[in-house]
């Protein structure tokens, strides 16, 4: 595994040259599954990021199919599904786009704007070819005749990746010159609508929808918008194949993902895993056969996050019973989301975790729909409150009933899925944090540090 | 517009600015919630109350009331 600090130093422009990573294509681990550390996407542990020599060693060429459509039945064989959140499969979007009127747009969005996840930025930095191959891809499969890579953005980055286009464009890789759009550092810029209204020149702010952004997105073009890690496993699975990309996951949901780690010890690394895999195999979630009802606090962890802040909090018990796919995590009210998981390291108040992350929710809310607006701000000082127990004071217990009639009077009644995404979070908080609810209500807290664990940005 | 009957009240909560006249208009499918926006009945809009909703519609000030085909 890689550092978060590692994988966030920036590399010189040109990238690193001299790279002695090995070829792992096609040929690697046939017939049977992959060793771990998988290394479809990130470059192994302690290797280098790939310039532009060593991803052409590893992987060739861009493997283009010829026109418009070709790859999208790869694709739909494969079951590869969106790795920024939703888990949508890629061959519908792709399809949907292919068949709207009017020349498509393809937009890779790197926006990223949940400060727990770190996987996008990493990619881009470390195998930034395999995802600018995926664009090109995606925009031959779509038809599409504008390409764009929208991520945060300082000087230093775009100059980066601009010269990584330029080197691309004389090399004759790249079909479409690919357009940088600054995102902004907001939790919802990447959102399929506010980035479309970003790029068309806009605000990033969601829309109402219908039309959706396949229907009408940039400039009101058919637009193809995909998660940075999606375009590089499209791109791999148009080299190596379906049968290839199976090797990995599970065959309900195979492949990889990227996961952001944040351990109990509060260390924070990125992994790439198969689906499928046990989550206790990615965090210290303590013995294995931990049953319910154990001490939370002979465990390292006294809950687990999965899927990051749109995402649900686990018991610790209950997620080391299970695996990192949809299918397991689904019956526990959780998905795999963008791959953020958090072991809440025993000692934390999960409520006052709780709390500082649904004010961040709140304050991230685009404010332009009244539910949300005026309901998450509620929810969120309603969960400070609850959190509160300085001095022996007890909250009041009709704070349960209010965050349960303002979560359901904000649930589905956005424009986008901040609101749902946010009762989710809190709901499950509810649920996990049962125990720590009863103390608190009785003026006790059972943390003994109050020092923040999940990131919340802007320094806070 | 055919298959009216199938319509069903949508709001966008966008332009929404929780006036408040759909629930006056339509308190049969049309409540406010405790901020004064709109809580639509999850149901088709009946045949009896379909011109109503209609009138309903065109009457928000904000035209943030929708009749919408299920899809």
């Amino acid at each position: 595994m890689t550092t978060f600090a590692q994988q966030s130093s920036q590399p010189t422009a040109g990238g690193q040259t001299g790279s002695s990573t090995r070829p792992l294509g096609p040929g690697h681990g046939a017939g049977q599954s992959e060793p771990r550390p998988i290394s479809r996407l990130l470059p192994p542990p302690g290797k280098p990021a790939l310039d532009l020599g060593a991803h052409l060693r590893r992987h060739g060429q861009v493997p283009y199919r010829g026109r418009p459509g070709q790859l999208i039945e790869d694709v739909r064989v494969a079951g590869l599904t969106g790795k920024g959140g939703a888990a949508f499969p890629v061959h519908r979007k792709l399809s949907a786009v292919l068949a709207a009127q009017g020349r498509p747009v393809v937009v890779a969005n790197g926006a990223e704007g949940e400060p727990a996840s770190a996987k996008d930025k990493a990619l881009l930095l470390l195998n930034p070819h395999l995802v600018l191959d995926g664009i090109q891809l995606a925009a031959e499969a779509t038809g599409a005749s504008d390409a764009v890579l929208y991520v945060t953005l300082d000087a230093e980055k775009a100059h980066w990746l601009n010269a990584l286009i330029a080197q691309r464009r004389s090399a004759n890789l790249d079909r479409l010159e690919v357009r940088l759009v600054a995102a902004p550092h907001k939790f919802l810029a990447g959102q399929e609508s506010a980035l479309a209204n970003r790029i068309s020149g806009g605000p990033a702010l969601p829309s109402f929808a219908p039309p959706r952004v396949f229907e009408r997105g940039v400039d009101g073009r058919p637009t193809f918008v995909s998660n940075v890690e999606t375009l590089a496993h499209l791109s791999l699975i148009a080299r190596y194949g379906p049968s290839w990309f199976a090797r990995a996951g599970t065959p309900d949901e195979p492949g990889t993902m990227i996961c952001t780690l944040h351990h109990a010890d509060g260390r924070v690394d990125l992994t790439e895993a198969a689906l499928g895999t046990p989550l206790s195999d990615l965090l210290d979630l303590g013995p294995a056969v931990l049953a319910n009802g154990d001490d939370p606090l002979s465990t390292p962890a006294s809950a687990v996050l999965i899927g990051g802040y749109h995402g649900a909090w686990l018991p610790t018990a209950t997620a080391a019973r299970i695996t990192l796919a949809n299918a397991a995590l689904r019956r526990h009210g959780a998905t795999v989301g963008a791959g953020v998981l958090a072991a809440l390291p025993a000692g934390r108040c999960g409520l006052a975790e709780t709390a500082r992350v649904a004010r961040y929710l709140a304050l991230e809310s685009a404010g332009q729909c009244g539910p949300c607006r005026n309901g998450l701000p509620r929810i969120a000082g309603a969960l400070a409150d609850l959190a509160d127990v300085t001095g022996g004071r007890r909250p009041d217990p009709a704070l349960l009933h209010d965050l349960d009639r303002w979560s359901g009077l904000v649930y589905r009644r956005g424009a986008c899925a901040h609101p749902d995404g946010t009762v989710r979070f809190v709901t499950s908080a509810l649920r996990t944090f049962d125990a720590e609810i009863t103390a608190h209500r009785h003026g006790r807290c059972t943390g003994t540090s109050n020092r923040a664990f999940l990131p919340v940005g802007n320094g806070e | 517009m055919s298959g009216r009957q199938e319509a069903k009240l949508a709001v966008n909560p966008i332009a929404c600015s929780g006036h408040g006249v759909c629930a006056e208009l339509l308190p049969e499918l049309i409540t406010l919630d405790e901020w004064g926006y709109p809580l639509l009945a999850d149901i088709p809009v009946p045949a009896h109350l379909a011109r109503q909703a209609r009138r309903t519609v065109t009457d928000c000030p904000a035209l943030a009331l929708l009749l919408t085909k299920p899809t």
